[in-house]
């Protein structure tokens, strides 16, 4: 198996970023977003994430097998989180419940 | 241990093999021998069937009578939880894979261990100290969620030993983890020459694809009791809908792992059944890449139908009608199987040595259990008998009627390999049979009680309920009974049974060409393999 040579600069370079990363997520926790709050929050967690995957974990350099197990594990989370969606999004939310009496017909939707 | 490699004097000066390179318990802890690593989870998953069997013992005497005949209600709720805990996650999900599994991989594709031995250790570690924990929580005062820990009642309310036992199962998942790293990357990397992929015996691919489910399914379960625990030690609102948090969620976390768990029991046992079936019908499997694939189409499509146990708990009729259709999906594998098995046995020469029966009353108790899921997946009949048992017979005979008869014949099948010894064949058959009726005994009425509408974990019941649950709790006494027999004989066959050749069975496959037991190092030469799996002589050449 071919070994790729990393430079360690490149490792420091990474970390920085990492950091970097970091501060701005504390940053931005100290304004409100409102509905963006979580989406910029994911969005660069999901950055750092990769940029542990693509270089501390080495996933840039390695072979085909390693990147397919990388890829099998994200669609299993994205089965997770879809199918538990399937549910979720077409669930009838009664804010105010009234027993299984009442007729459906008087359920709202959010 | 160290009577295991006590051997007659005719045989003492024959040969160095694993069981007596090394003597003493210090050998035995610290091996990396995948072999002695498979004997440690034996005797470990023994003792956990035993706790299982007990409290199961227990549930059935106490439904004698219709009000409850031995304990407390509030005990009767921990009896199930031990029963389903201790039987789930101690015994069936460890059973074949790590056992035979751990036993069998290296030695049927060829290599002298598994990749990672010394992980392999760890991970019979890792089990054993989860184990600890759960049997803390059941010496303690014992566990009152039931099997499933479902959310808010186990993050908020119970007041029993819900974290010592849920953190149990945290640990031991860690176990399978590893025992699935190892597989996976074993089968890929350490095939001897010539065993490509599709020469590979049938159990590999079982064990290959139950492997990816550890990997992918068990941080599932880690994170969800995870989540318990925050919930339960900082009040942080996740599953409870009084802090914010919707129970629901619990479910679909939960099922995520565990329906697909009951693939992680029943796609070993598929494994065994497709090596005992050949062997006993001296046959090449009918169609043996549709039986590999379907292996692995099982631990997709097992992932798919999750919510199926959710569909009175208050999903969206959307959502019950797509898991309904995709439950109905992964029966079309599991078919693919059962059919292709019983297409093997047409014009084999079949024998019913002990290992057969087991892997006959397989083929019909998991065909019951498979079609009786089709029912329950059908949105209609599962909001009449959701949580009754009829459900409880259900898994019963895809778990013990599938994944159990399978272990036994495995065990059978390859005990003359693990221990160099054979076990009395009339005993075997003999426990066989009376396995197979004492099941049937006690889990067919149990689809009848489930029908009429007998809830599931309950300890009392209406009095005209009595005579089935009177057959049942015989049947339990007959099925117990079958249990102990091969206990008995196995160990002592360790001693006294008659010594047993490198392939008593005339079968197929790498690991009958090793020694019986085989040596630490499995192989003295790399075997090179040149032939197709099962490459038995087929029947029209042998007249001819
Ligand atoms: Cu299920």
């Amino acid at each position: 198996m071919k070994h790729h040579v990393i430079h360690p600069g490149t490792y420091f370079l990474v970390f920085f970023t990492l950091l970097i990363l970091t501060g701005v997520t504390t940053v931005v926790g100290f304004y409100d977003l409102g509905r963006w709050n979580t989406v910029v929050a994911l969005a660069i967690a999901v950055c750092k994430a990769t940029l542990v995957v693509l270089f501390f974990m080495h996933l840039r350099y390695s072979s085909a097998l390693p990147r397919l197990v990388m890829l099998g594990g994200l669609f299993w989370l994205a089965l997770l989180i879809g199918l538990t969606l399937v549910d979720n999004l077409t669930r009838v939310w009664d804010s105010n419940p009234r027993g299984w009496e009442t007729t459906s017909s008087s359920v709202q939707r959010p | 241990m160290s009577t295991l490699s006590v051997e007659e004097p005719e045989q003492a000066e024959s040969r160095v093999h694993y069981l007596n390179v090394h003597y003493g318990v210090k050998s035995w802890l610290l091996t990396t021998d995948h072999k002695r690593i498979a004997l440690l989870y034996l005797a470990s998953i023994t003792l956990f069937f035993l706790v299982g069997g007990s409290a199961a013992v227990l549930i059935r005497m106490n439904l004698l009578t219709p009000t409850g005949l031995l304990v407390e209600p509030a005990t009767y709720n921990k009896l199930f939880s031990i029963h389903g805990i201790v039987m789930v996650f101690f015994f069936l999900i460890p059973s074949i894979p790590a056992v035979l599994g751990n036993f069998l991989v290296p030695l049927m594709i060829g290599a002298r261990d598994l990749a990672f031995p010394k992980l392999n250790l760890l991970s019979w570690y890792v089990y054993i100290v989860g184990g600890l924990f759960t049997l803390y929580a059941v010496i303690a005062g014992g566990v009152d969620t039931g099997w499933t820990f479902y959310a808010p009642y186990s993050s908020t309310y119970s007041n029993t030993h819900v974290m010592a036992a849920a953190l149990g199962v945290f640990i031991t998942g860690f176990s399978s983890i590893l025992t699935g790293l190892n597989f996976i990357v074993t089968i890929h990397k350490m095939r001897a020459p010539g065993m490509t992929w599709f020469r590979l015996p049938l159990f590999i691919w079982a064990m290959y694809a139950t492997s990816v489910i550890f990997i992918l399914g068990t941080p599932v379960i880690g994170i969800t009791i995870l989540l318990i625990a925050l919930e339960r030690a900082a009040h942080l609102g996740i599953f409870n809908p009084a802090l914010g948090g919707d129970p629901l969620l619990f479910q679909h976390l939960f099922w995520f792992y565990s329906h697909p768990a009951v693939y992680i029991m029943i796609l070993p046992a598929m494994g065994v059944e497709s090596e005992l079936i050949t062997c006993f019908s001296k046959k090449r499997i009918f169609g043996y890449s549709f039986v590999a694939m379907s292996s692995l189409a099982i631990a997709l499509l097992g992932f798919l139908v999750w919510a199926h146990h959710m569909f009175v708990a208050g999903v969206s009729m959307y959502a019950g009608m797509v898991f309904s259709i995709l439950s109905y999906l992964v029966a079309v594998p599991s078919s693919v199987k059962v059919f292709n098995w019983t297409a093997t046995l047409y014009k084999g020469s079949i024998s019913y040595e002990a290992p057969m029966l087991y892997g006959m009353g397989f083929i019909g108790l998991f065909s019951m259990g498979g079609v009786t899921g089709m029912f329950l997946a059908s949105l209609g009949m599962d909001v009449h008998v959701h949580d009754t048992y009829f459900v409880i017979a259900h898994f019963h005979y895809i778990m013990v009627g599938g994944a159990v008869m399978a272990y036994l014949g495995g065990i059978h099948f390859w005990w003359p390999k693990i221990s160099g010894r054979m076990y009395p064949e009339g005993w075997a058959r003999f426990s066989a049979l009376i396995i197979f009726l004492g099941f049937n005994l006690t889990f067919f009425p149990q689809y009848i009680l489930g029908y009429l509408g007998m809830p599931r974990r309950y300890p009392v019941y209406p009095p005209e309920f009595q005579v089935l649950n009177v057959m049942s709790t015989a049947g339990a006494s007959i099925l117990g009974v079958g249990y102990l027999i091969p206990l008995i004989y196995l160990i002592w066959s360790m001693r006294y049974g008659p010594v047993a050749s490198s392939n008593p069975w005339g079968a197929k496959g790498l690991e009958w060409q090793a020694p019986s037991p085989p040596p630490t190092d499995n192989f003295e030469e790399t075997p090179v393999v040149t032939a197709q799996a099962y490459d038995y002589p087929s029947r029209e050449v042998e007249v001819a």
